[in-house]
């Protein structure tokens, strides 16, 4: 049953690695987002970190955005995603094989890299962490959220702006809980509360998103 | 029980009919009580001590913001049964529910913020209520543009389907989220719950405008149905036997 996961896994990683400028792609685009903030808005330092954990969060939010057409396009065109669908393994599996694929590879080297702009905005130490760890814990949910999206929109027309449309409404409470810690953390409150809540949106999308997820390929491909 | 077919009415063909018989029906109840709410909020009904005439938006206001909560939930209920047991019909209600949805949001949205000139000072505020409110309008566009942008209908009504059922779970927790915003941020300090008391002839009066709007909601949503039916069905053979579509 696992053999399946860590598969289609392996083999989405590998696709990804032989690609690398796709992934750096989104990395640059997240860097230039979060870099027009201050050239638009003030460079003083007190004002940049008053909005760093907002615009930091968007930024990560577009650039998983921009990324998620991908899990399954290619597959979509070249035809690999039909042959995945009629392997006698459940689909939910195989799904949240290629969402985790889609994570490691498009997301956590944002998330990896977000500590670095957190320093450009003047965030102390206490706050890149708690940025960091935000951003890693509510991360996976919009890479699953977001896999609804990107499997409803895959026969569609005009798909990329669609997917904003659909995705980024549901987005909304992980950008709440997820800024909203690193505002806490600011402002000198526990950010214990917001942590749990990023965890609570996570388990439930990891548990309902890959089903929703399959149920939509279902359809899409029938 | 056992006698009654329920599942007659879900057939295209006799729903047409049916729905048919109700529109006009529906259409003047909600036409009179739509006059009568109207004449009891604005004639009727005491000047408000604190919020002189402004209050008076409330008798659209009130029965909009419950009409685009109320439309969203029966337009998921609709989708997941014709996702569950593939209706046509079921499908279709979902469809023609969204406008009328989108268009209650937007009203109570609009008149929200002609309500919130004059008593908050403010056109907006970032308020819980108001954001869930414009999230849940993005919702109903999400829903309307997904089923727009795929040809094949059964597809499309399945695809959308899936977004409203997701959107339905996400509504009590997008409004949590949002309220626990609001109060970290204390940014409006006005609390919308705290309103005085309501006199009864405003209570009457708004609850006349509500059942207006739901009279006026099952009326139009039914036409809509009609037409989804006649556009989706014209190769059948009893839309082209009908009367209408004969002359």
């Amino acid at each position: 049953m696992m053999a399946i996961f860590f598969a289609v896994l392996q083999r989405d990683l590998r696709l990804a690695w032989r690609k690398p400028a796709e992934a750096a792609t989104g990395v640059m685009f997240f860097i230039i987002v979060a870099s027009l903030f201050p050239l638009a808005v003030n460079p003083d330092p007190v004002v940049l970190r008053g909005f760093a954990p907002g615009v930091l969060w968007v930024s990560v939010l577009l650039a998983c955005l921009l990324s998620l057409p991908r899990v399954f396009a290619l597959d979509y065109v070249d035809g690999a995603l039909e042959q995945i669908m009629i392997a006698p393994q459940p689909l939910s599996l195989i799904v949240l094989a290629k969402v985790a694929a889609h994570w490691l590879t498009a997301t956590l080297p944002i998330v990896l890299l977000s500590p670095l702009l957190g320093m450009l905005y003047g965030l102390d130490s206490h706050g890149l962490i708690v940025l960091a760890g935000s951003l890693l814990l509510g991360t996976p949910t919009l890479s699953l959220l977001g896999g609804i999206g990107a499997a409803l929109t895959l026969g569609a027309r005009g798909g990329g702006v669609l997917l904003s449309v659909l995705v980024l409404p549901l987005y909304i409470p992980v950008l709440i809980f997820g800024a909203g810690a690193v505002v806490a953390s600011q402002a000198g409150l526990g950010v214990q509360a917001h942590f749990s809540l990023l965890g609570a949106c996570f388990l439930l999308s990891f548990v309902l998103a890959p089903w929703a997820i399959a149920a939509a390929l279902k359809i899409v491909m029938e | 029980m056992t006698g009654i077919n329920w599942f007659k009415y879900a057939a295209p063909q006799t729903f047409f009919h049916l729905s048919g018989k109700w529109i006009p029906v529906l259409g003047w109840i909600a036409f009179f009580l739509a006059i009568a709410g109207l004449y009891i909020g604005f004639f009727i009904a005491p000047t408000d001590f604190q919020q002189g005439e402004a209050y008076r938006i409330i008798f659209i206001h009130v029965p909009a913001a419950w009409m685009s909560m109320v439309i969203y939930l029966a337009m998921a209920f609709w989708a997941a049964i014709g996702l569950v047991f593939n209706t046509r019909l079921s499908a279709m209600m979902a469809l023609a529910l969204a406008p009328t949805g989108a268009l209650f949001t937007a009203l109570a949205l609009i008149t929200g913020s002609f309500w919130g000139k004059p008593t908050w000072g403010t056109w907006w505020v970032w308020d819980a209520r108001l954001t869930s409110e414009l999230i849940l309008l993005f919702l109903y566009v999400g829903f309307i543009a997904l089923h727009a942008s795929i040809d094949n209908p059964q597809r499309a009504d399945r695809a959308a389907a899936i977004i409203a059922i997701v959107g339905a779970l996400n509504v009590p927790i997008i409004y949590f989220s949002v309220q626990w915003w609001n109060t970290l941020h204390q940014g409006a300090s006005i609390n919308v719950a705290s309103a005085p008391k309501m006199a009864v002839t405003m209570l009457i009066g708004m609850l006349v405008m509500t059942l207006a709007s739901w009279a006026y909601s099952v009326a139009v949503a039914l036409f809509r149905v009609r037409c989804i039916i006649l556009e989706r069905e014209r190769h059948a053979a009893w839309v082209n036997d009908l009367k209408e579509v004969k002359s």
